[in-house]
């Protein structure tokens, strides 16, 4: 009588198993989709800033010597006391503040689309600066304000492939070395950010960009900085308004 | 039963437990599919740090003139009120306030899976239950409580929440206020060791737009002890019939502290939606007089 039970028990695993490995079978396995075309979530378009955290630090040049929040080394401090924005332009150094340690904490708009089916590319119109999330190796470059970010989507556990849902992990390093806050909060050259894009729809069949940054920088953090920035989209681009770097605005 | 037998029954339950492993296997992917958000996680206090500091700091607030008014009247003094001390903060507090989560999952004892998780209370904010068990909310004319009633689901790997039944209460501690309307939607997204929550309130009482809030946390090896009600009251100066300290709004004393101390837009202090976005950064540029150097509340001294 087990023995029956067990039987059938297992033709029904048979077919279930067996449909499977049949579907496996059928000639050679298709080619691996390129991150575009496997993109779990869109966050191509326009997208607007919104300044609800940290406002007195971001929307206005803060007082030299105010570094509240971020857990800096006695080495920054030095750096954060000798902060001098007429210095920094007059060096050429004016975008020490838009890098890409900092960037998405300034506020104005991102625009982010396809480079080609392995590179997304985000440019923004505060600073006009580019950055580029390659989903394959980085070839080596000279350290620049936006650095080398290496891109993953990262999908829920082992859920299905097809589902879209998911984020977007970017590690970047590389960078020159740059400031936290406009007043001359820095970062290190040897500061690593990680970030991670994550997707919300918002009321009125809007949508919403929530980027976790983790600045890791062994030089002047006692610990990771952690902020989360927030991003709306917008129908058209008609707002976008490139500027040029400022250390004084 | 001979050897024969026994060994004939070992191998048809082996082969039974295979079998059913491979049945199993689309039902454990899926649960697969969620993440795990029980422990405790330690707040990430390196954004918005000075929130609540000041009597009259509505700064990133998309406040509407009947919120602001309302904002304008509070005097902290209320909470030295018998009947108010124990009021505690509304359910937006777990991501707006300096605090750690403690998450558990309350499962069913015979299938495993997850009734609700628990967001651990602290002293002065009610525990935040997610049920997930598929309930619906009660309806319109059920209590409200300071708490209110949330229903999660997941999305992938990312738990979305609706609170909704609040009670009237204040959007952060120095008086913003939030109606018995407000309804909340909450995400939770883990990454590593990474939590970082967004809360998006809608109020269409005392907000201009929806308010967005977010906030990350790491998860912690060091459990957190849960610090929850109940709350006793004590005399604190106030007795029964006194009155309900409060200011006129058009004469806050404190309506221009951090225009005096930072510069700072009156506009941006109250909470204008429009100081929300980049426009009006471009706005101010002409008009704005940056302090020289910061004197007071400046930064955490450096370890030596």
């Amino acid at each position: 009588m087990i023995g029956r039970r067990v039987i059938g028990l297992l033709a029904i695993a048979a077919l279930v198993s067996g449909a499977g490995l049949h579907a496996q079978n059928r000639g050679a396995p298709p080619p691996a989709p390129s991150p575009r075309a496997a993109a779990p979530i869109d966050l191509t378009g326009y997208w607007v800033s919104v300044v609800n955290e940290d406002w007195r630090f971001r929307m206005v040049m803060p007082a030299k010597g105010d570094y509240k929040g971020v857990p800096i080394t006695q080495e920054a401090l030095r750096i954060v006391n000798a902060w001098n924005p007429t210095a920094d332009e007059a060096a050429g150094n004016q975008c020490k503040a838009y890098g890409a340690a900092a960037i998405m904490r300034v506020p104005g708009r991102i625009h982010i689309t396809w480079q080609d089916d392995t590179t997304l590319k985000l440019d923004t119109d505060a600073g006009s600066q580019s950055r580029l999330f390659k989903f394959s190796a980085a070839a080596p470059a000279p350290a620049t304000w936006q650095g080398t970010s290496v891109a993953r989507w990262e999908r829920p556990g082992r859920g299905n492939p097809a589902a879209k849902v998911g984020s977007l992990a970017v590690t970047t390093t590389n960078m020159r070395a740059g400031y936290l806050r406009k007043n001359g909060v820095p970062y290190s050259e040897d500061a690593r950010v990680t970030e991670y894009f994550d997707l919300s729809p918002m009321p009125n069949n809007g949508q919403l960009i929530v980027v976790t940054t983790i600045v890791d920088d062994p030089r002047y953090l006692t610990q990771p900085f952690v902020v989360s920035s927030q991003f709306k989209k917008e129908a058209e681009g008609s707002k976008w308004d490139p500027t040029p770097c400022s250390a004084t605005w | 039963m001979g050897s024969h037998t026994v060994l004939r029954h070992v191998v048809i339950r082996r082969m039974a437990l295979v079998a059913l492993l491979l049945l199993w296997g689309p039902v454990t992917r899926t649960v697969l599919a969620q993440a795990e958000l029980s422990g405790s996680w330690t707040p990430r206090n390196t954004e918005d740090v000075s929130r609540d500091s000041y009597p009259v700091d509505y700064l990133g607030l998309p406040l509407n003139t009947e919120g602001r008014t309302k904002a304008l009247s509070y005097n902290e003094g209320q909470l030295a009120m018998v009947e108010r001390q124990c009021e505690g903060w509304p359910a937006v507090y777990f991501v707006q306030g300096p605090f750690g989560l403690k998450i558990w999952a309350d499962t069913d004892p015979v299938k495993g899976g997850t009734i609700s998780w628990t967001i651990g209370a602290w002293e002065d904010r009610a525990p935040l239950i997610i049920w997930m068990d598929g309930r619906p909310h009660p309806s319109k004319y059920a209590e409200h409580t300071r708490g209110g009633f949330t229903t999660g689901r997941w999305e992938g790997d990312t738990l979305v929440t609706e609170t909704t039944h609040m009670k009237a209460g204040l959007l952060r501690k120095n008086g913003p206020p939030m109606s018995d309307q407000a309804t909340m939607t909450s995400r939770f997204w883990r990454h590593g060791d990474i939590l970082t929550i967004l809360a998006v309130v809608d109020d269409p009482i005392y907000l201009a737009e929806p308010h967005i809030v977010t906030k990350s946390f790491q998860l912690s090896a060091t459990p957190m002890l849960p610090v929850g009600p109940p709350c006793v009251t004590t005399f604190e100066g106030k007795r029964p019939g006194d009155s309900v300290p409060h200011y006129v709004p058009e004469k806050n004393p404190f309506v221009d502290e951090l225009t005096k101390l930072y510069h700072l837009p009156a506009a941006a202090v109250l909470g204008e939606v429009e100081t929300l976005y980049p426009e009006y950064r471009k706005k101010i540029k002409a008009t704005y007089v940056p302090l020289d150097t910061c004197k007071t509340d400046c930064g955490a001294p450096p370890p030596r």
